[in-house]
């Protein structure tokens, strides 16, 4: 493996465009565009203040910089540097910025999410949307990119607006069986919009594109419900997270459970595959090596070389017991991925300090972000398995 | 003791009352009328003897008194005129045992009966029947109180006895009643355990709730307070900023097309779009499903027609069941919905769907209750046959052992079906040529060996055999001299029948040794080699057959010769044969050799032609 030099970033942006030639990293106010292959520079922008959001259009033609302290968003052209956009919001604030799928629409959402601003950069047209919902999720785009769910909450009750993005059209507006509702998510196939409930009410509720109410699922009551939910590529699988360290897995025939996951701490399944990492310091040599020598030695004893070992069954997950008094506890199920050949799905649970799970598009391996380390796991080609469970310590 | 007269008949009526002796009721009143006379101590007074006679017991000397004590037994004569000393004697006897004066002292005029000792021993007998009498009174006074008491006990001893069971039986029942309550008692405690729990649980879930709810609450307080500051500031900050939008100049549309206006119809083409996507996901999904009922469809029909094959074959065997009718209507009708079925499944309508699943089913029940019975058949014979029965790990051993078994004799026979191939797969006439034959090669080499040595023997033998005629030959003229010489001696013999025999004797006897040493001469060719004196006979007897020509008569030189020895084919002796030929016995031997060599000159050459 190769590295390259190190390069400053801030915000932790840093973005591939969707079409892969090109890199753009923020540095306090300044937009970097480099060239994927050789890193060159090839663009510099700035910006008026410290940029909290970037984002690339759909079709890596502009980036979005937000500043949401100051309501502004700033949109930069590849093709035509010196073509300049900017939107301040004013005194209403600024809360969140997002491409819409065809990227020519930018989405403000103001502050106290009192409305939500649709920018054109066609036709300078402006819409607002009243009334979004601040909430998990509350906008979700089709996979397609023809529709757009918005979550809104009038007068104590949850709706849901569907609109074309082509003009903004509202297509359908109807009201969702919710308590509180959390989040809006489309099917890869765009035909079933999932809406989920806040914690405290295990529901989910699936309505069709055209807003019919197709079916309704709640595992247990009391206990707090939902925590992250994800389809399958194929639309086939809906798998629920929940709070109590299982993940459900519904079908998108009856939308009855078909299975359901568990996160034991003691891994006693024959079928389960475990590695641990297990830390190798090289020998330290003997004390009387001249200073120089040591100094060199000195890089070496810290490059610890880390090998995995298949651990034999039952394995012992270590398992660090979250304080159940706060709010939105560190337990449950919180992140989950499938791979794009609809074959396995990770899942997270716990205190793991996991930040990320994503998997390749291939489905052959996954990538696990934790804080300070990242870590990326092959899967074995040729086998049967449902699920691949890693819950594997990353320090 | 005896004081008054009074006292005196007091005691005896008493006694004789206790008695009970009818007969000596009258003797009584005469004793009574005896001791009203007297009135003295006893031992002074004298007793009449006499009327106590009447008391003797001759037969029987001591008085039972464990019957009835007022029963006595029937007195017979104990004292009679003659036996009175006797009598005297032996009550004295016993009065001292008992520790009573005597009875009688010697005196000068004979014995004389001490009337007040007499009296005295009467009355301590009767003290001493009273204390005995009032002894049994006593005691069976005592006899009644224990046998009440016994009574008394007894009737007790039962009241207890069912008391105890009584009890017994209330405390198991007791015992019970506390089972039962400890068991509810844990029960309870059980669900107790379980309820604490439950509210343990939901205690924790209200608590994480509250926290959710008071997290909740604060954050929205918090937006709420912001908002009231912002609001605030707006109006007392009064200049609004406005929202604007700054733009070079337009960009066009992702797809290079204009936008348009929105109308009715651009609503309306939304909508049918809309309704577009979502005919074309159900309709992918109908065609999904409608592909995945056809195979199972197809996988039902697979199963039923399994079941019914594997049903079918139990029919003829099972003759005499009662569902044998049903059976084959079943099957009958099972064949008809299986064509109906597979008719109406082409149209896949609903009657059909249900037709097969009924019919399916129906022939699963069948396949249950059949695997059942055959359980149910198996257990029996597992019962019966318990010794028999093979543990399950044996079983599975054995299977193994079988499978690996097979395994190997497969590989056998592939191997050798692979050997096979080649040697039958055509190859180069090269090769063919040289491996023509190939394996008849080991044989015919050594049949070639056989051949080379059988050669080697037949020379020796050929060799052997012209020595052997040879010496015949050498044998017939010695032969012939030798009789030329007996005919010679035998004249001389006759001729000279004289008594000068001794004189021939030596003659004779040199003839005789003569005949014996060529015998042994002639013999001893045909034994030096003794082993192949078999063989010699063999290639004699079978060259005689085999080829004639060369030796036209050697069977018959030898047998004119008599020179064929006795023998058969196990025992070859010379010393036999020079006994034979010596005993002279030889038209007999002639006969019966001849017999004899044509059988084995037979034999041999059955067994010449058999060895090749």
């Amino acid at each position: 493996m190769n590295f390259s030099e190190v390069f400053k970033q801030s915000n932790q942006l840093c973005r591939v465009s969707p079409d892969g030639k090109y890199l753009a990293t923020c540095v306090q106010y300044r937009l970097v565009v480099r060239d994927v292959n050789t890193l060159q520079i090839l663009h510099l922008y700035t910006c008026l203040d410290q940029i909290v959001h970037m984002e690339w259009s759909s079709d890596s033609l502009f980036i979005l910089c937000a500043m949401y302290k100051r309501g502004l968003v700033q949109v930069w052209s590849l093709e035509q540097p010196d073509w300049y956009c900017k939107i301040d919001e004013g005194s209403i604030g600024l809360v969140s910025s997002r491409w819409s799928p065809d990227g020519r629409h930018i989405l403000n959402t103001t502050e106290f999410h009192l409305r939500v601003t649709v920018w054109s950069l066609c036709t300078k047209a402006v819409s607002y949307i009243k009334y979004p919902k601040a909430c998990q999720k509350g906008i979700d785009f089709s996979r397609d990119g023809c529709y757009m769910a918005l979550a809104e909450r009038r007068d104590c009750r949850d709706y849901v607006s569907v609109f074309v993005c082509d003009d903004w059209h509202l297509l359908r507006h109807f009201e969702t069986e919710t308590q509180d509702l959390a989040g809006v998510e489309w099917s890869p196939n765009g035909c079933v919009l999932a809406v989920w409930d806040s914690c405290l009410e295990y529901k989910v509720l699936l309505y069709s594109l055209d807003g019919r109410l197709l079916s309704t699922f709640s595992a247990y009551e009391w206990s707090l419900g939902i925590k992250s939910l994800a389809w399958s590529p194929s639309s086939q699988f809906l798998a629920i997270g929940s709070y109590d360290g299982k993940v459900r897995i519904l079908n998108h025939i009856t939308w009855k459970k078909v299975t359901e996951f568990d996160h034991p701490a003691s891994i006693n399944n024959t079928k389960a595959v475990v590695y641990k990492e297990v830390e190798r310091k090289p020998v330290v040599g003997s004390a009387d090596l001249f200073i120089q020598q040591r100094i060199t030695m000195g890089s070496t004893l810290f490059n610890t070389q880390s090998k995995y070992e298949i651990c034999p069954l039952p394995v012992q997950v270590p398992v660090v017991k979250p304080d159940l008094d706060r709010a939105n506890p560190k337990v449950g199920v919180s992140s989950m991925a499938f791979s794009s050949d609809n074959r396995y799905l990770a899942t997270k649970n716990g205190g793991f300090q996991v930040q990320s799970v994503t998997w390749h598009c291939s489905g052959d391996s996954l990538i696990l972000l934790g804080k300070e380390q990242l870590c990326l796991c092959y899967m074995e080609v040729g086998e049967e398995e449902e699920e691949e469970e890693d819950d594997d310590d990353v320090k | 003791m005896c004081t008054t007269s009074k006292d005196y008949t007091g005691a005896i009526e008493h006694l004789f009352m206790f008695l009970d002796a009818p007969e000596l009721q009258n003797e009584a009143e005469d004793v009574n009328c005896w001791w009203e006379i007297k009135d003295t101590s006893c031992s002074s007074s004298r007793y009449r003897i006499s009327s106590l006679r009447q008391y003797s017991q001759s037969s029987v000397l001591p008085l039972p008194m464990t019957r009835n004590p007022y029963t006595m037994p029937t007195i017979s004569a104990f004292c009679t005129e003659d036996n009175v000393s006797e009598c005297i004697s032996y009550i004295n006897q016993e009065v001292s045992s008992l520790g009573f004066p005597l009875l009688c002292t010697e005196s000068n005029n004979g014995p004389e009966l001490n009337l007040v000792a007499v009296l005295n021993n009467v009355y301590n007998l009767l003290q001493l029947h009273r204390r005995c009498l009032q002894t049994v009174e006593e005691i069976e006074v005592e006899q009644v109180k224990s046998n009440s008491n016994m009574d008394y006990l007894q009737l007790s001893n039962t009241r207890l006895k069912d008391q105890l069971e009584l009890s017994k039986r209330e405390n198991t029942g007791l015992l019970e009643r506390e089972r039962q309550l400890q068991l509810k008692v844990k029960s309870l405690h059980n669900c107790l355990k379980n309820e604490k729990e439950e509210v343990q649980k939901l205690q924790s879930i209200i608590a994480s709730r509250a926290t959710q709810y008071n997290h909740d609450m604060k954050r929205k307080e918090r937006e709420f307070g912001k908002l009231k500051e912002r609001l605030n500031q707006l109006l007392i900050d009064k200049k609004d900023k406005k929202q604007t939008f700054e733009v070079l100049n337009y960009v066009g549309r992702s797809d290079g097309k204009r936008s348009l206006w929105k109308t009715g119809k651009t609503e309306a083409r939304h909508e049918g779009e809309m309704y577009k996507t979502l005919l074309n996901d159900y309709d992918s999904r109908h065609k999904d499903l409608l592909m995945e009922n056809a195979e199972l469809k197809k996988v039902l029909q697979q199963m039923k027609r399994d079941m019914v094959t594997i049903l079918r074959p139990r029919k003829p065997s099972q003759s005499g069941e009662k569902h044998d009718d049903s059976l084959e209507q079943t099957s009958s009708e099972e064949d008809e919905v299986c064509d109906s079925s597979r008719e109406s499944l082409e149209l896949s309508c609903e009657h059909a769907r249900e037709q097969l699943t009924n019919s399916i089913r129906q022939q699963w029940r069948r396949l249950k209750s059949h695997v059942e019975r055959l359980d149910s058949q198996a257990s029996l014979v597992g019962e019966r046959a318990n010794m028999n029965a093979i543990p399950k790990e044996v079983h599975e051993e054995e299977m193994d052992r079988l499978k690996l078994e097979i395994q190997q004799y497969k590989d056998f026979i592939h191997t050798q079906q692979q050997l096979l191939q080649q040697l039958n797969s055509p190859c180069d006439d090269e090769t063919a040529s040289l491996l023509n034959d190939c394996y008849m090669q080991e044989e015919k080499e050594r049949l070639k060996e056989d051949w080379k040595s059988f050669e080697e023997k037949r020379k020796n033998f050929e060799a052997e055999r012209k020595n052997f005629t040879e010496a015949a030959i050498r044998l017939s003229h010695e032969r012939k001299a030798f009789e030329e010489d007996r005919a010679t001696w035998l004249k001389h013999q006759f001729l000279n029948l004289t008594p000068f025999g001794d004189q021939m004797k030596p003659q004779m006897s040199k003839s005789q040794s003569a005949l014996s040493g060529c015998a042994e001469s002639e013999v001893r060719p045909m034994s030096t080699p003794a082993k192949l004196n078999k063989s010699l006979s063999h290639t004699a007897f079978s060259t005689s057959r085999a080829s004639p020509a060369k030796t036209p008569s050697t069977a018959d030189l030898y047998r004119t010769h008599c020179l064929i020895p006795e023998k058969s084919p196990s025992t070859i002796h010379p010393k036999q044969d020079s006994s034979i030929l010596r005993n002279g016995d030889v038209p007999a031997q002639l006969r019966h050799v001849n017999g004899g060599a044509n059988c084995r000159a037979y034999t041999f050459t059955g067994d010449r032609n058999g060895s090749i």
